[in-house]
Order: C-alpha cells, then structure tokens, then sequence
C-alpha cells in the first residue's frame, strides 16, 4: 500500500471517497488499528486513516446517548461516561491482546470499529450487542455520496433501520464518521457467584438454569480447567477445576438477594462462592476480552443454540486439541487451538446440525486468505449479499474482501 | 395522501391472475368476491379505504414462495398483511396489487425452554406467544397496546414497541431469527437460535421493513422469565413541565423502570371516564412508573422514585398495593384509545420521538397548534423513551375535518424532527408519514435506503406507495456518478 489518507472531517472523507472511485482505487479503512488482524486479508491500494475523525461531540447524560466522531478511542468514551456514572452496556471488549500488539491495548480500539465489527461482551445476552446500541450514523458511501441513518432516540422506525446493517458490516459498505448511541447507567453494585468442578455439560445445564430464573443475570460463563487458572482472581487461579461465573447486577439489596438465589441453585451441582465490585469487574474483562485467558493459536468464535453448545465441543475436541472457553450460557464458544488450516471443517462440521456460525478470530494472514474467515452463505444469501454491497460499492473502494470473496 | 395511480393493465389481467393463484391456493384462499374482500379494505388507519385487485391467504412457505415468484416473473405487485392492526397504512390495499394475508399462518412451532426461545408462524398475535409460555413462567417482552390483536410477523415489519420497551427493547432487540421469501421466490433463513448471525445484520433490516423487503414465514423470539414482582406508581402534576423533570430525573438518577408512561388532562379524563381506573382527576399531567424485579429491588426503587417525584412537585402519589390496583393502574392507558373513541367520533394517533428533556415544550408547542387548527388533542405518551402519542380529534363527516387533522398531526411531527426527534417512534411510515420523509432525509439517504430495496426487490412490486415518497427506479440508482478531472484534492492530508 503506497499512500495514505487521514481526512479530519466528513468534507474530506467524502473528497478521499470520490478520488478512489474516480482513479479506481480501493482503500483498507483503518480506525485507531486495533482490529486490523480480524477479517480476511486486504488488497487494498490504499489506507483510509480515519484517526483524525476523533472527539466526542454531544453527549447527553439524561437523554441516555452521546455521538462521536468514528475514531474517538473506547477508552476516552468510557472515561467521560465515568463521570456521569454511565457505560457502554453492550460492553465492548478490548480486542487488543488477542489480534494486536502492545501498543493496540488499553482500550485503546475505537467506537465505530467495535461498530462496524459489531463487538459484544459478556452482557449481550441481556441488552444486546453494538448493533442494539447503535442509534443513528453520519457516512459517506462506495458512491461517493454522503448520507445519514437514524437519530439520536431510541424509539426510532423511520425507514429502513440502516444502522443494524452498517453495524457489523466490517466498513464494507460505507465508512462512517460520526456515530451516535446508547449510554446506561452503571449498577450500584456488581456480583459474581462463582460454582466450582462442574464439567461442561453440567455447567451449560446451571448457566441455563440461572438464565431462566427471574434473577435477572447479566452475564454467565463457564471457565473449563485449565483455562480458569490462567485468570488473575485468587479463586480461579488457585481452584483447580473448572469455574462457572453468574453475574448479576443493580439496587445493593436486590444483587445480594438474587446472589443468595443463585448459590442456593448452583450449590446442589459444586462448591459455590461469591466475588464482589472489584474482582467481578476484572473477572468479566478478562472473559470480555479473552486474549489473556485463551493463550496463543488459533481462535474461533462460535455462535450457537446455548445448550448445544457442551456437545459441540466435545466433537471438535474428539478431533483436535483446544481451549474452550464458554460465554452467553453457552451461546458463545472460544476456542484456542493449533494454527492449521484443517481445523476448519472439523470446527464448521461440527455446527451444521444445531445451526450457528462459526468466525475465525485469529489465524495466521494466509491461513485466513484460504479459509473463509466468517460463516459462509448459502446460495440466495450469498447473491443477495452482493447485490447489497453492490448498492453500497458498486466499485469495492471500500474493504474490498475483508468479508467475504467480492464483498 | 395520494396512491400510485393503479396500473390498468394489471388491472386487466385479473382473471388470468386468479386462475395462477388458485393453481396454488386452495380455493377458498382465493378471494374475488368484493364484499368478501370488504373485510381487507383497510388497516387501522381507518381514514383510508382501497379494494385490493384480490385477496390471497396461502397456507405454507412453499405456496408463498410460488406466489411471489409468479408475481415477480409476471410484474404484478404484491401488498403483504398480518392482523391488518397497523396505524399507518403499511396493509392499505392497491387496486393493482393481491393482498397477501398471512392469517393462516397460526401455529407455535417450537418452545424450547433452555435455550428460552418460541419459534412461532407470523400471524400467531403476540399476546398468544406470552400465553404459550406464561404456565412455565415465562413471557415475550415486547408489548404493543394491539398485541391481543396484531400479528407477531406484523410486529417484526413494524418493529412495535410498547410500554416495555424502555427496559426490554423493541421487537429488534427479541427477534433472534427469520424465515422469509423474497420477491423472487427464494427463501432464506437469517439467525435462528443463536445470538448475531454471521455476514451483514438482514435480520436487522427486514425488522422494520414494512413489507416492503419480503414475507416473512416464520419467526424466532427470544422469552425472559417473568419478573419476580411488579409495582406501579401513580404521581400526579400540576403542569407538563414538572412531570417531564420528574421522567428527566428519573432517568438521570439512573433507574431505568420497566414503564413510564405519561397522559395529558384530556386523555387522563377520557380514560377515567371509560375505566373507572382511579385517577385523580385535579392533576394536569398523570405519570405512570412500573418497576419489575425481585421485591427488595422494587420497594427499595419505589421509595427513591416516591422522593425524586415530591422533588419535581408532585401533587399526587399513589403506589399499588396489590397486583389488582397495579393492573387498574395500567387499564386505564392502556384503554387511551377506545376512551378517545368516546369523546370523538374519529381520531388520528400520532408517533413522533423527541428527546425527554423536550417533552415540555412539545406539549405546548401541541397545545397551540390545538387552537390554531380548533382540534382537541389528547395526549398518551411512552415518556421513559421519548415516544408521543397525540390523539387528534376530529369528525369525518364535516368537510375538511380530516385533512384539518392531517395537516395538525404534520404540523407536530415537524416539530418532534425540529426538536431531534423522528417522525416516527413505533407505527411505521406507511402512508401515513410517507411524504413527510423529506422532513428527516435528504435525497441522498433516501436514495441510499432505496438502493437496499432494489437489492430484494428490483421491480419494487412489494408494497409500492409505501413508505417513501418518491420511487427512483433500480436501474437510475444504481448508475454511478463519477466526477472526474477534480484532483488533486489538495486539502485532505496525505502521506
């Protein structure tokens, strides 16, 4: 890639657009860089620097949203958040460890790439992912034209929500510069009740159970041994078995009842304990984030029916050896395990009768040229896949192939 | 509102069109007679009327699939319709086009308790979903007033909301999968039991639709346990603005209730009169708070909430005692329109957003254009998430009346998009709002949004005239402009 662009306003992002359209050129968008490494391969003739699109710029604590240019760091929104006692509550992890270098930690990935990519945390079971918390966008299309989607209310059905379409769509269709979304209050208190020993089956069973209990759980995980002692919280790092972590959050009163509820349903099946603000806190990061937990390899993100998830695992590990680690009650399944090509059909196969999708995370870049990265489509969706972007970039200026072959 | 002028040559090919239709419908599928097809002549935006070119009710995903591919090859328009609830004319019939009823499609297909999911056919009603699950202690949150009565896959093309949705999300957010035809006859399957499909969000976009990007066949919903306890808590004011500081402050002092509803004078009176529900009737501004959850965590938030009310000058706080009082509370908004219906011979509901802290303001800004139109006007309103419902009375039979109404409404939904709010917050743009479009979007994003429909719908035959004003055929959109000759772009930095 011979030059690049910064524009610093949406006049100048628009001017790069037209010029790549113009000369047939092709940009890698690039936000603050920490997800460079997530998706396919790039052959782009360009970079589309967005870093100097960056600062919030309206922020509303009491109207619950706040708007800010694509590449203001997650860090400094989760700072002036802070201050009014508010957070990003689709709790967007921090990708660095696990895709980037050093210097990609710390949050320091921005807004609209964990947009774009549509990040969750462990709390996506109970209010959504990006997408859910992504109110309304100012963009500039493959065209070359400038336009708008959504507002800054959440209660919004005024055409197409097209806010759920750019979110997620890894900036192959448009690349935007301002965003605007959801902000939430913070909990008064946080608690994690912990249960030890349960293999994984057992463990999606509890998960599933707390899930359908009127607790109001906010985040439930499963931390098969060894993964669970590579955590940094005494409990984990010193149990020895496998660890079952059920968050829940809110009023002091209520999370000390509903903690009291879970144990007593989680104590038939192990040894339950309890971790408070502090340590919950870091212990749900490091699931959010799980870089430091998986360790080194290849890894996989699998989305699946929460209770199918144990069974599939145990398939794929008949075949290859892996870290597992569950999220989302067994929803969301990471798998760190031997960078080859092969495990692909083993990992791919082993969801096609329960339904889900499987995303390699982390791969090395030409094993990730030869596997199609994210789940791929079936006929109809595949062509109408097309013809979206087609209507987006008709000329693929705009990430071309980061998500599938010709999109 | 004017429709697209109905294409006579359709119109011609009425017979032959049938005769395709009853190849693949059962007979009585097929209707043609036109006081059977009266029942279809309109939605529930009751001031517009149209005779569909026929009704057609299909029985399963293949027979969609064959219509809509007949259709497609044979350029005639297809309007989809679920219960025909809607409030602004997203089922109204085109004399040109089949009405698609998917009334049939009436089965729960699925429940699956651990993965707590309902797999249900589109024109289960939503309340039916919640009655499938509520023995075992479960419910599907999203809860449209109509919901006894509208469709679940009307709630998808809709996206309803409801008074749930400040803590439990729209339709959007508990959808998790979608079976659905496009205008081609293909049938596709987005999600499904699992969270956030791969590939771009098509769930997202079809939620919200219209009809206007396929028929949906069938429907994944996420269910939540129910609630521990729920409590409600009447707080009376003598003036919008206290009761809008008070929602304000609510939200501000972080609680996020499971319901907060407001109603002006008018509507509190309309609704005592028809229900009996025990407002207090010397308060200008009546607010509703509902708190779910475990009964520590509610008593524990009713007090704050209690404190935080006296704080915005409350002159009225009631909180329900039993679940009988907590249901009285709420009979009597959610009874809002039949007790409008009462005072009034017709009314037009209105559903701008506008940010909580402009709810002041909007309702005087409403109160004025009330006299300048010489309308009343009655005021329900989702207040937790900004969502106004004003109720415009007006008599059809006096000339002028309803247009009288129509430009009052306009009038407020210029507004709420003045004020940073939308035109539309939960019924849809349909007809209704269709050629206020401009008020929000520029060409360009309308456009833009165009060019999403020509990627399932080339020859726009599913639900045309809705939704947006102008119709850009596909091929026009998709041409690319490229201005050449406008280098070197000196301003941007490069490197």
């Amino acid at each position: 890639m011979s030059k690049s662009w910064r524009p610093e306003n949406i006049d100048q992002l628009l001017e790069a657009v037209s010029w790549a359209v113009a000369k047939g050129e092709s940009f890698n968008i690039r936000g603050r860089g920490s997800k460079q490494n997530f998706g396919r391969p790039i052959f782009a003739s360009h970079n589309l620097d967005l870093s100097g699109l960056k600062g919030i710029t309206t922020y509303e604590p009491r109207e619950l949203f706040m708007t800010a240019d694509v590449a203001t760091s997650i860090a400094e929104i989760k700072a002036t958040l802070r201050q009014n006692n508010q957070q990003l509550a689709f709790e967007p992890p921090d990708m660095g460890v696990l895709l980037g270098s050093e210097e990609d930690r710390d949050e320091n990935g921005s807004i609209g790439g964990a947009i774009a990519c549509n990040l969750a945390g462990p709390r996506r079971i109970q209010v959504g992912a990006a997408r859910d918390h992504f109110l309304g966008f100012n963009a500039v299309s493959g065209r070359g034209e400038v336009f708008k989607s959504g507002g800054t209310v959440v209660k919004n059905v005024t055409g197409f929500d097209l806010s759920k379409l750019l979110a997620g769509s890894f900036g192959t269709l448009a690349v935007m510069s301002r965003v605007t979304f959801k902000v939430m209050p913070v909990a008064e208190k946080i608690r994690t009740v912990l249960c030890f020993g349960l293999d994984d089956v057992q463990a999606v069973k509890v998960l599933a159970m707390a899930l359908g209990s009127s607790n109001e759980v906010s985040a439930a995980a499963h931390l098969p041994y060894p993964i669970a002692s590579r955590s940094k919280i005494q409990y984990l790092l010193n149990s020895g078995t496998g660890v079952t972590a059920i968050r829940v959050e809110g009023p002091s009163k209520s999370v000390e009842h509903r903690c009291k509820s879970l144990r007593g349903l989680s104590s038939k099946f192990g040894a339950t304990e309890e971790l408070h603000s502090h340590n919950s806190t870091l212990l749900w990061r490091e699931i959010a984030n799980v870089g430091e937990l998986l360790g080194d390899g290849q890894v996989w993100r699998l989305s699946v029916p929460p209770m199918d998830s144990a069974g599939i695992v145990r398939n794929i590990l008949n075949s290859v050896k892996a870290n597992v680690l569950y999220d989302w009650g067994g929803g969301l399944v990471w798998l760190a395990i031997e960078d080859t090509e092969i495990n692909t059909e083993i990992i791919r196969g082993a969801i096609k009768t329960s339904g889900g999708h499987a995303t390699l995370v982390r791969a090395k870049p030409s094993i990730r040229q030869r596997v199609p990265v994210f789940e791929p489509l079936s006929g109809a969706l595949s062509e109408l896949t097309l013809r979206i972007k087609n209507g987006f970039d008709p000329n693929k200026v705009l990430n071309p192939g980061r998500l599938y072959e010709g999109v | 509102m004017k429709m697209p002028k109905p294409d006579e040559e359709t119109i011609s090919r009425r017979q032959q069109i049938i005769q395709a239709m009853l190849s693949i419908v059962k007979g009585e599928g097929v209707i043609t007679d036109a006081d059977e097809m009266r029942a279809y002549d309109h939605d529930g935006l009751m001031a517009y009327k149209a005779q569909p070119l026929i009704v057609v009710l299909p029985e399963t995903t293949d027979e969609i699939s064959r219509i809509l591919k007949y259709c497609n090859e044979n350029n005639v328009k297809i309007v989809p319709r679920g219960a025909g609830t809607g409030l602004s004319g997203g089922a109204l019939p085109l004399e040109d086009a089949i009405t698609l009823g998917l009334g049939k499609f009436k089965k729960i297909l699925e429940i699956d308790f651990d993965n707590r999911i309902v797999i249900a056919q589109p024109g289960v009603t939503n309340l039916a979903v919640t009655q499938a699950v509520e023995a075992e202690g479960f419910y599907y949150a999203p809860d449209p007033s109509s919901q006894i009565a509208c469709s679940i896959g009307g709630n998808i093309a809709e996206n309803s909301g409801g008074v749930h949705s400040l803590k439990y999300g729209l339709t959007t957010n508990n959808v998790l999968g979608i079976e659905m035809v496009l205008m081609s006859g293909e049938v596709i399957r987005i999600g499904g039991k699992y969270l956030d499909s791969g590939g771009y969000d098509l769930l997202g976009v079809a939620t919200g639709s219209e009809g206007l990007l396929g028929v949906i066949t069938e429907v994944t919903l996420r269910i939540l346990r129910k609630p521990e306890t729920a409590r409600a808590v009447l707080i009376g004011f003598q003036s919008n603005e206290s009761g809008g500081e008070c929602v304000a402050s609510i939200i501000g002092a972080g609680i996020i209730p499971s319901g907060m509803e407001m109603m002006d004078k008018l509507a509190i009176h309309a609704t005592e009169d028809f229900t009996h529900a025990g407002y207090p009737l010397d308060v200008q501004a009546l607010l509703i708070v509902e708190l779910d959850g475990p009964v520590v965590e509610v008593d524990q938030l009713i007090e704050r909430i209690d404190a935080i009310a006296k704080q915005a000058g409350a002159s009225y706080v009631r909180i329900s005692e039993s679940e009988e009082e907590r249901l009285r509370f709420w009979s009597g908004r959610k009874n809002a329109f039949p007790a409008l219906g009462r005072i009034s011979p017709d009314y037009l509901c209105m559903d701008g957003t506008i940010p909580r802290g402009c709810l002041a303001d909007v309702l005087k800004r409403i109160s004025d254009l009330s006299k300048k139109y010489n309308l009343r006007v009655a005021n329900v309103f989702h207040a937790g998430d900004g969502n106004l419902h004003p109720l415009i009375c007006f008599d059809a039979n006096e000339p002028g009346e309803l247009k009288r109404a129509e430009e009052f409404g306009a009038d407020i939904l210029k507004y709420c998009v003045e004020v940073g709010g939308v035109l539309t917050g939960e019924h849809g743009v349909g007809i209704e709002k269709r050629d206020l479009m401009y008020e929000m979007f520029t060409e360009n994003d309308l456009k833009q949004q165009q060019r999403l429909k020509c990627a399932f719908d080339p020859d726009h035959l599913l639900n045309p005239g809705k939704v947006y004003p102008k119709l850009h055929r596909c091929a026009e959109l998709g041409r690319m402009f490229v201005h050449e000759g406008k280098l070197p772009f000196p301003k941007i930095p490069r490197f």
